[in-house]
């Protein structure tokens, strides 16, 4: 019935999408990447950025980075604005021209790729057909470095406890929350604390956090002091919205906590301490 | 134009063009997960029952009736509601009358108007027979007849039903089939004394129906 | 605490934004929530363990839903035909004026003056309590949660436990003051003081007023469901039983109704069944003692037949009005019920309330959710919730005037100052040389970012911006290495 679902008659009943069988992975490491850096990353996670090349470069792929990339679209599409959002998605689709793996930094715009395009050009069958083979493409960075890449991670740091958020649509398009807490298991001196209503969205929902600042406010207040109170002394999270929305709220409530990248988390982890001198 | 032809109308022209979507019932997914064997249909109605407050008692077609009247006697009931047509209600006042009790057996033998009064205010309990059972959700199903009314299984704070063990389904969907058809005027599916939790989702029995139900459960029927 | 209590009057949902400031202050208000959607979560989860069971089910549920829709004029006139040959009177009403005038008909008919409601949602949409104490008929909610909030002068709060957001000490506090009752927070106490003064209330009532959980067309027959047996009482005591039910819960036969009630009471409170399922399919029959001499069925459509004609929004109809998107609702758990100042709140409300109200009586609904799809992943029948919201905000920023219009209060917030700047946003993002120009100012400007910055710094330090943007760090890492 699957096919009902988006080519339909317009007027035809619709049915559920069916339940997505478990993502089959391919048996090797692709020589290339495109990597897709993100709107929010760009300018406020740049570092993050960063830390994922270095990861995938230590797996020995080939990062490309096309210089024209801004935004994969969402805010204008979860805002209602979806011919801004078609405009803007049609424009990334042009950079991606050679078929790599797409890998984003941002669980949320993974998921906008992967679950949301083909929504955005339903009526568009050649595109339509483009972004289907994306989809299939596109991995969140944790997701690839785990089930592409295989990565196994040698913890160098000293012991330390983290406490996990994971974006809401990456946690429930993209079992980002699994594979994140499988990557941080292989830190032997990490360990990972659970939060209050770990589950729970962190409030940000892009223009929500503006629209809505009262009820996002009491959601991220709420998000911030379950971290706090997990005790752990680090905050990671692989989506850069979240990250923004927790650490502004760190910061004006003064918690001494500040919400870091996985990749950078990661990096940083699994580097080998350089001695001065050698 | 009626509300009704506006609205048929109008639902009409936006399936204009389309066909109804094919039957999707599939019986396996209401069915095999829920089924059990005899002996655990039994028990598992009894723990689910028990669990909201029910009390199941099990027991033989020989004895149920003097099993009803020492509940009775034990509660301090001395007015039972009973439909004097039915085979169980005739078995138990046969048994009252060979033991000389002092139980009064009324029956529901006027339309409610002509003794709303007393049904509310002066009938402590009631017994009924059941159409059949559910294992699955440990439920009873009962059907209103002009020997029971509706009203019986509901008005009296205490209801004790009679229930075969042979009577009873795996589940809702297994009970389904074996409804009659056409539909009676009232079915009712009945899993435990009424109940509330709409205060602080404490748990409360007794809400407007009987406080307690009391399943005598007959083994070798 | 109980200054901050939002009355009923008070609240409209034209002011969600402003209900929602006031509810978030309201400490007892978060607690009680927050404890009893937590808890009703986990009774879910309990009573649905396995999760091919659970998935399958659902699945099922809405293709059930998906089909009886697919079909829904046609099953609406076998349900009317069979109902009618059983001798239950079908009403159809378009608007909720109709509706009331259909049920004071009929009041005035039997010369009624009391009438004693099981819960009803519908009726909750009708405002019919009001309607009938205007034409001076007592109407007396039954249900304990509905009767304590009519207590207290307020309007349900939850679709399934309208008194969820109160505690037993307010309850006790209630009882006092409004039935003279002395005090007491012991909730076994507390029901059996309600009950007995419902019982009278059943007893002397001219009529019963019902929901429908399930009108099945192939039988004629209504199904409710509920623990308490008010509803029972309702449906069976009065000498006329009058159901009012919205258009979209027919379903094609009774055996559609094993699955989609396994689907509502353990997706509503976790229980396998309900105490009762009551299936009526005909009045009190001429060898019968009691049942209802008459029955009426008042079928509404109150903007239904709208959300119906968008093979989308169709979807919102699939709703079996369990609840458990508002449970699952981080926004909801905050602010509770009435902040909505509609009669469905959580997501469920906020994608139906557009098509009853209209968008410009609901024109913040749709914005107020994160988009988590925490409800959409719970919901029974499978609505995608946060699909729909997303669709109902293109619908409220679209031009007023742009054809064809899907609904009332199309562009209830469409700003042209808005539209510019997503305009804008637009042509940043899909002009590199635009981009870069920004992003290069932005990192090298951002020491100069204001500390204010609208909304966003009421809950956030001002972001700054990075020195360096990834696109500059990565070209030069890549260019280094090639
Ligand atoms: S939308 Fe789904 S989850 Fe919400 S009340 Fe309706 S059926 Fe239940």
């Amino acid at each position: 019935m699957s096919h009902l679902y988006y080519n339909a008659a317009p007027q035809e009943t619709r049915v559920a999408k069916p339940r997505k069988a478990p993502r089959s992975y391919p048996t090797h490491k692709p020589a290339h990447i495109y990597l897709y850096g993100t709107c929010v990353v760009d300018l406020f996670f740049p570092e993050a950025g960063m830390d994922a090349i270095h990861l995938l470069e230590r797996e020995g792929i080939q990062v490309n980075f096309p210089q024209a990339q801004s935004c994969c679209g969402q805010p204008a599409y979860t805002s209602g604005y979806t011919q801004q959002a078609k405009d803007v998605a049609r424009s990334q689709l042009a950079l991606l021209t050679e078929d790599w793996p797409l890998v984003v930094c941002s669980g949320s715009c993974a998921g906008m790729f992967r679950e949301h395009y083909s929504d955005l050009f339903k009526d568009e069958p050649e595109t339509l057909a483009q972004v289907t083979a994306l989809a299939e493409r596109t991995y969140e960075l944790s997701e690839f470095l785990l089930k592409v890449c295989q990565v196994e991670l040698t913890d160098q740091g000293e012991a330390t406890q983290v406490a996990l958020h994971t974006s809401c649509s990456a946690r429930r398009e993209m079992n980002t929350h699994l594979h994140a807490r499988e990557l941080l298991n292989q830190l032997t001196q990490v360990e990972r604390l659970d939060h209050d209503h770990e589950s729970e969205c962190c409030g940000f929902g892009g223009t929500f956090s503006v629209r809505m600042p009262d009820i996002s406010g009491a959601m991220v207040a709420d998000k911030t002091q379950a971290l706090q109170k997990s005790g752990a002394q680090q905050v990671v999270s692989a989506d850069c919205g979240c990250l923004l929305n927790i650490n502004g709220a760190f910061e004006k409530q003064n918690i001494p906590l500040l919400g870091q990248h996985l990749a950078s988390f990661l990096w940083q982890r699994t580097q080998v301490k350089q001695e001065p001198n050698t | 134009m009626s509300a009704r032809e506006k609205i048929l109308a109008s639902l009409r022209q936006s399936l204009e063009g389309t066909q109804p979507l094919a039957d999707p019932f599939d019986a396996s997914l209401v069915d095999k997960p829920w089924r059990y064997c005899p002996a655990e249909r039994v028990t598992r109605l009894k723990e689910l029952m028990t669990a909201v407050h029910s009390e199941v008692h099990l027991t033989r077609s020989a004895e149920w009736p003097q099993l009803l009247h020492e509940l009775l006697t034990q509660r301090q009931i001395n007015r039972l509601l009973t439909a004097p047509s039915t085979t169980h209600g005739q078995a138990f006042s046969a048994y009252c009358q060979i033991q000389d009790s002092s139980l009064k057996l009324l029956a529901y033998d006027r339309p409610i108007e002509e003794w709303k009064r007393e049904l509310f205010d002066d009938v402590p309990a009631s017994f009924t027979g059941t159409l059949a059972g559910i294992a699955a959700t440990g439920t009873l199903v009962v059907q209103p007849s002009p020997a029971e009314p509706r009203l019986m299984s509901l008005v009296p704070p205490l209801h004790i039903a009679l229930l075969k063990a042979s009577q009873i389904y795996d589940n809702l969907y297994q009970a389904q089939q074996a409804w009659p058809r056409p539909m009676p005027s009232n079915l009712l599916l009945i899993s435990g004394p009424s109940k509330t939790a709409d205060i602080e989702q404490v748990l409360a029995y007794g809400a407007h129906g009987p406080k307690d139900l009391i399943v005598l459960l007959v083994e070798d029927a | 605490m109980s200054s901050q209590r939002i009355h009923t009057l008070d609240v409209t949902a034209q002011n969600l934004k402003s209900n929602a400031r006031l509810s978030l202050k309201d400490q007892q208000l978060r607690t009680n929530m927050r404890s009893a959607m937590d808890s009703l979560i986990s009774k879910r989860l309990i009573s649905m363990p396995d999760e091919d069971e659970r998935e399958n089910l659902r699945e099922l549920g809405n293709k059930i839903k998906a089909s009886a829709l697919s079909q829904l004029p046609d099953l609406l006139e076998q349900l009317e035909s069979n109902l009618t040959k059983q001798g239950i009177q079908v009403h159809w009403a378009s608007t909720t004026e109709e509706a009331n005038a259909i049920v004071l008909n009929i009041a005035q008919a039997r010369n009624a003056k009391q009438v004693i409601k099981g819960k009803s949602m519908v009726s909750e949409e009708m405002a019919m309590n009001e309607h009938l104490t205007e034409h001076g008929i007592e109407a007396l909610e039954s249900d304990m949660g509905e009767y304590i909030i009519q207590l207290d002068n307020e309007k349900p709060t939850h679709i399934i436990m309208p008194a969820i957001h109160k505690n037993a000490q307010q309850v006790g506090k209630l009882f006092e003051s409004r039935l003279a009752l002395p005090y007491t927070d012991d909730v076994d106490s507390l029901i059996q003081s309600a009950r007995s003064i419902l019982r009278e209330k059943f007893f002397q009532a001219d009529i019963g007023i019902s929901g429908v959980n399930f009108a099945v067309a192939e039988t004629g027959t209504l199904l409710l469901v509920e623990n308490e047996g008010n509803g029972r009482m309702s449906t069976t005591v009065p000498p006329v039983h009058i159901a009012v039910t919205g258009i979209e819960k027919v379903v094609a036969n009774l055996q559609d109704t094993v699955p989609l009630l396994s689907l509502l009471t353990r997706s509503a409170l976790g229980q396998g069944i309900t105490t009762y399922v009551n299936m009526i399919s005909a009045p009190r029959q001429p060898d019968e003692l009691d049942g209802p001499e008459e029955v009426h069925l008042v079928l509404l459509d109150n903007g239904r037949s709208q959300a119906f004609a968008d093979s989308e929004l169709r979807q919102t109809l699939n709703c079996i009005r369990c609840g458990a998107c508002m449970n699952h609702c981080p926004v909801y758990t905050r602010i509770g019920g009435q902040a909505y100042g509609t009669v469905y709140p959580g997501p469920i409300g906020k994608i139906i309330s557009p098509h009853l109200l209209g968008l410009e009586n609901t024109p913040d609904h749709p914005s107020a959710s994160s988009l988590c799809g925490a409800c959409g992943e719970v919901c029974p029948v499978k609505i995608p919730i946060p699909a729909l919201l997303r669709r109902l905000r293109e619908e409220n920023v679209k031009s007023p005037k742009q054809q064809p219009q899907i609904m009332a209060g199309q562009g209830s917030r469409y700003s042209n100052k808005e539209a510019l700047l997503w305009k804008g946003w637009q042509a940043f993002n899909t002009k590199p040389l635009l981009y870069k120009t920004g992003t290069f100012l932005a990192t090298r400007l951002g020491q100069f970012t204001p500390s204010k910055l609208g909304a966003w710094t009421q809950n956030h330090s001002a972001p700054k911006p990075a020195k360096r943007s990834l696109h500059e760090l990565a070209k030069k890492h890549l260019e280094k290495k090639s």
